[in-house]
């Protein structure tokens, strides 16, 4: 088979786990190579995914149609109740726009979607063009809240300012505007906000079924089944509990400085983490052992359940290997240990967006021989999927299409999922659809190594 | 008093750089390359693979802050040897996206400069570019922006061939593949663009291909300056925006304009033109699936007759779809697009005479709230567009058949037939199904035969 090499540019993003042998710190936090086709998107892009579940919020991408028109409804983060976050709202800026700018534009969108969709506040997105052509979006947005009486929050998003965490930043910026601005009466001490949830197949609302029964107040999800007035309370919670670290650890440090909320990092992902989880959240009501005793009771009941409906996957993935490139590296900690679970060993790891500690981390939890991978792209994870002759690939929609070229299965585990696979039924889903892709049949008519079946 | 709107709600269209990418994917040995932000080449890859369930790889040149402040030609170059050497491709589609428009990047400057500064490395790809700037227009002039400039970049002049330029539009590549067996059974050499029928719906792969196999050769493309004819589909495709109108421009190539050949009289006018390209009968087989199409709409006749309809996407999938309804007695109630050429009605106008007696209304650059908006007056019996109507179809309990591009909440789109007696007939069965299928739901009996 032909060689693949790795880019000269890239060659210190990507190494392999071998004991004895002097290993360079992964470099990462950087932009991506031009021309290496990342698997990245852009700021704008970490921005929509954060807000977008703000169920109640118009959500106004200020620019040409693209950036509004490839976001819509896209995730299934799911809402209890509003569902305006679903629809998808431009400027659709035009050449003349872009001459003249696109302020008056923006103003007479804002006004007349505010007055038909009636929203609780409206987050507007610059994207790469408004950076360029100077549309004084604070003044709009500040004129259109006067007007409106609601909050009307820039979102400064354009694509080519950072990466897509810088996306992350921003939007977060914007919830910080909002926290703080509901009143906190009524709320218990035994209180959390859950961050970085984004209700993708109802997972906030598994997850906060736990903590109800451990007899936690959740203040607001940031953002799943956001609405805007709980995250106006949010400062009144006790402790932030903050999950996808990578979009919203900025967040928590914020609030924690502003506020003194303190928070702590979790996953929900696989049976350790989600206990784990739970536990650390009860460890910092002490005074409260009840809730220690109540979160060992759920973990008990969830797992006894559990456990044994896992044995069959077990049995039968026992052995297959798994490559996982996600998002953020925290998930990917937690995909291991879940593998593991279920039998299964991890050949390759990666993420677009993780930091040196991330690396440093998951080096540690790493078999010998597993490569790990910053912000590759499909030649690289083809080359190290097809040499280390993986059973599994874990991602999402820009990733699956590798899997199933190359014959192997695939496991979605991005933004665009319908199945919950956060907390313990989570747990049980995620093994159902890993053993039903690698288990199928079809893949004995998948051609291996050039060779004709 | 009904304000006009300003805002776009649920598009009915999609930016310029994607329909190029598309177009790009038709050419062999090549990759699409977006000069601009990370994301467009990220979402667009995004999008299409959610149709195409196939690896798409879209380089991008990345910008970051002093790119767009510096310009992006460093970028740009970095991003060409990038991708010549992990790719090694036959040739670079290079599209541009809003941000390197409007900071006014002379891309074919660039590429001209890159080939000098590169000529001595390894093989040099052939560099194509085309203006996509996503605040003008939609997909669908991007993917035409695309094909002329493949052309413009690639065909040469030389002694008149017997060869056939076909320029089939935006199709799906089943379309893709019918054309391609008509052309054969007719035993004429031809040149297709783009050809994406294996490199969008491709078959599995036992070693890694950096770029999949199929598309039309760079080496076939620079016979289109040579070819006899070139036949064009798209009624509101104007010759200065077409790759046909270039060829008949600079080489003199008579440039045959159809519209989509969707139903019996407009798929007649494709084979007839054929025949007189070609100077014989088209084979049998064809008279075959036009007979057995004939028969079809006989038997199904009373299903479709005065259902209303409305029909959305691209202009020229509309007008085709119109000429195609309104022969079997469906009444296009609405026919609307996103995209806005100002040809949409005259188009329509041109195969329909009488389409204001019938009423028929069109609709030029409107989004899915409008129509929606249509839908509540109209009344519809069904739409018919791609899955971006679902959620007007599910809210307002009017039934979605599914065409045309994208195709994201249902299985198969891209081995979807529209052209030809083929295309037509597996239209017309689909459109007599949903009407049965409607009128079995709401019977209270629940006849077995229908």
């Amino acid at each position: 088979m032909e060689q693949i090499t790795i880019l000269e540019g890239r060659q210190k993003q990507v190494f392999e786990k071998k004991t004895g042998v002097e290993q360079l710190d992964i470099s990462c936090d950087t932009s991506s190579l031009s021309g290496s086709v990342s698997q990245r998107a852009c700021v704008f892009c970490g921005s929509r995914v954060v807000l977008y579940p703000v169920a109640d919020a118009l959500h106004l991408v200020h620019g040409p149609i693209g950036c509004a028109a490839y976001t819509w409804d896209i995730r299934g983060a799911v809402s209890s109740g509003p569902e305006l976050h679903r629809l998808s709202f431009s400027t659709d800026l035009q050449e003349m726009d872009v001459i003249y700018g696109g302020e008056k534009k923006l103003y007479h969108s804002l006004i007349e979607l505010i007055e038909k969709y009636k929203p609780k506040a409206a987050f507007i997105y610059s994207t790469c063009i408004v950076g360029l052509i100077g549309d004084d979006i604070e003044a709009v947005c500040k004129k259109v809240a006067k007007e409106t009486g609601i909050p009307v929050l820039p979102v400064h998003s354009e694509g080519f300012k950072g990466t897509k965490k810088d996306g992350y930043k921003a939007a977060c910026h914007a919830l910080m505007k909002l926290i703080g601005t509901g009143s906190t009466e009524g709320i218990s001490k035994y209180s959390i906000n859950i961050l970085g949830e984004f209700n993708l197949a109802g997972e906030a609302w598994i997850i906060r079924k736990y903590y109800e029964k451990m007899g936690i107040e959740v203040v607001s999800t940031l953002t799943g089944d956001g609405r805007i007035d709980a995250v106006r309370r949010a400062h009144g919670a006790s402790l932030n509990v903050v999950q996808c670290s990578g979009s919203m650890t900025w967040l928590a440090k914020e609030m924690e400085q502003k506020y003194g909320i303190p928070f702590i990092r979790v996953s929900y992902f696989g049976i350790e983490d989600m206990s784990k989880s739970l536990y650390d959240v009860a460890k910092h009501f002490p005074d409260r052992t009840d809730i220690m005793e109540a979160a060992k009771q759920v973990v008990s009941e969830e797992v006894k359940e559990l456990y044994p409906s896992l044995q069959k996957f077990k049995k039968a993935l026992s052995g297959k290997k798994a490559a996982i490139y996600v998002g953020g590296a925290f998930k990917t900690f937690s995909l291991i240990k879940a593998l593991r679970s279920i039998g299964m060993s991890v050949v390759l790891a990666g993420s677009q967006t993780g930091n040196k500690d991330d690396y440093a981390r998951l080096k540690e939890m790493c078999d010998e021989g597993t490569v790990i991978v910053d912000d590759s792209n499909p030649v690289e994870l083809s080359k190290f999927i097809l040499e280390k002759e993986a059973d599994l690939l874990i991602g999402g929609v820009k990733e699956r299409p590798i899997a199933f070229k190359l014959g192997i299965g695939f496991c979605d585990h991005n933004h665009e999922r319908k199945i919950p696979l956060a907390g313990f039924i989570g747990m049980y889903n995620f093994a159902l659809e890993v053993y039903q892709s690698v288990m199928s049949p079809v893949w004995q008519f998948a051609p291996r190594k050039g060779v004709k079946v | 008093m009904k304000h006009a709107k300003t805002a776009t709600q649920n598009a009915c269209k999609l930016c310029n750089p994607l329909g190029a990418c598309l177009a790009f994917r038709g050419i062999e040995n090549c990759v699409p390359f977006l000069h601009g932000s990370q994301g467009c080449a990220t979402y667009i890859r995004r999008y299409l693979i959610s149709h195409y369930k196939e690896p798409i790889d879209i380089a991008s040149s990345n910008f970051h802050e002093e790119t767009a402040v510096f310009g992006g030609s460093h970028n740009l170059k970095i991003g060409l040897k990038n991708v010549s050497e992990q790719y090694k491709p036959a040739v670079i589609g290079v599209a541009t996206t809003c941000l390197s428009e409007t900071i006014g990047d002379d891309v074919p400057g660039i590429l001209r400069e890159y080939k000098q500064e590169f000529k001595n490395g390894s093989p040099m790809p052939v560099l194509i570019h085309a203006s996509t700037p996503s605040y003008q227009g939609s997909h669908i002039d991007g993917f035409h922006a695309a094909v002329r400039a493949t052309v413009k970049t690639l065909a040469e002049k030389g002694a008149r061939e017997n060869l056939i330029n076909i320029f089939p539009n935006m199709i799906s590549p089943a379309d893709i593949r019918y054309l391609k067996e008509i052309l054969e059974d007719f035993q004429v050499p031809y040149m297709l663009l783009p050809d994406y029928s294996q490199t969008m719906d491709g078959g599995p792969w036992g070693e890694y291909h950096r770029i999949p196999p199929g598309g039309t050769p760079a080496s076939v493309i620079a016979m289109a300056g040579s070819a006899r004819a070139s036949i064009e589909f798209g009624s509101t495709l104007e010759a200065s925006k077409s790759a046909a109108g270039y060829l008949e421009d600079a080489f003199g190539v008579t440039r045959y304009h159809l519209s989509l050949p969707i139903g019996i009289k407009e798929s007649d006018k494709f084979f007839s033109l054929l025949e007189t390209l070609t100077q014989q009968d088209r084979p049998e087989k064809y008279n075959d699936e036009r007979r057995r199409l004939v028969d079809a709409y006989a038997d199904g006749h009373k299903y479709v007759f005065e259902q209303k309809v409305i029909i959305y996407g691209e202009e020229d999938l509309v007008v085709g779809m119109t000429a195609f309804l309104s022969e079997i007695g469906i009444t296009p109630v609405l026919c609307a697009s996103g995209g806005k050429s100002g040809l949409l009605r005259k188009s329509i106008k041109e195969l329909i005479p009488d389409m204001d007696d019938m009423g028929i209304k069109v609709r030029e650059g409107v989004d899915f709230v409008d129509i929606e908006d249509e839908a509540q007056l109209l009344k519809p019996d069904f739409l018919i567009g791609n899955s971006k109507g679902y959620t007007m179809s599910r809210k307002n309990n009017i039934p979605l058949l599914r065409l045309g591009f994208p195709i994201h909440d249902r299985f198969g789109g891209q081995r979807m037939h529209h052209l030809g007696y083929r295309g037509t007939q597996e239209l017309f069965d689909r459109i007599v199904n949903t009407v049965i299928e409607q009128r079995q739901n709401a019977s209270s009996i629940g006849y077995t035969y229908m």
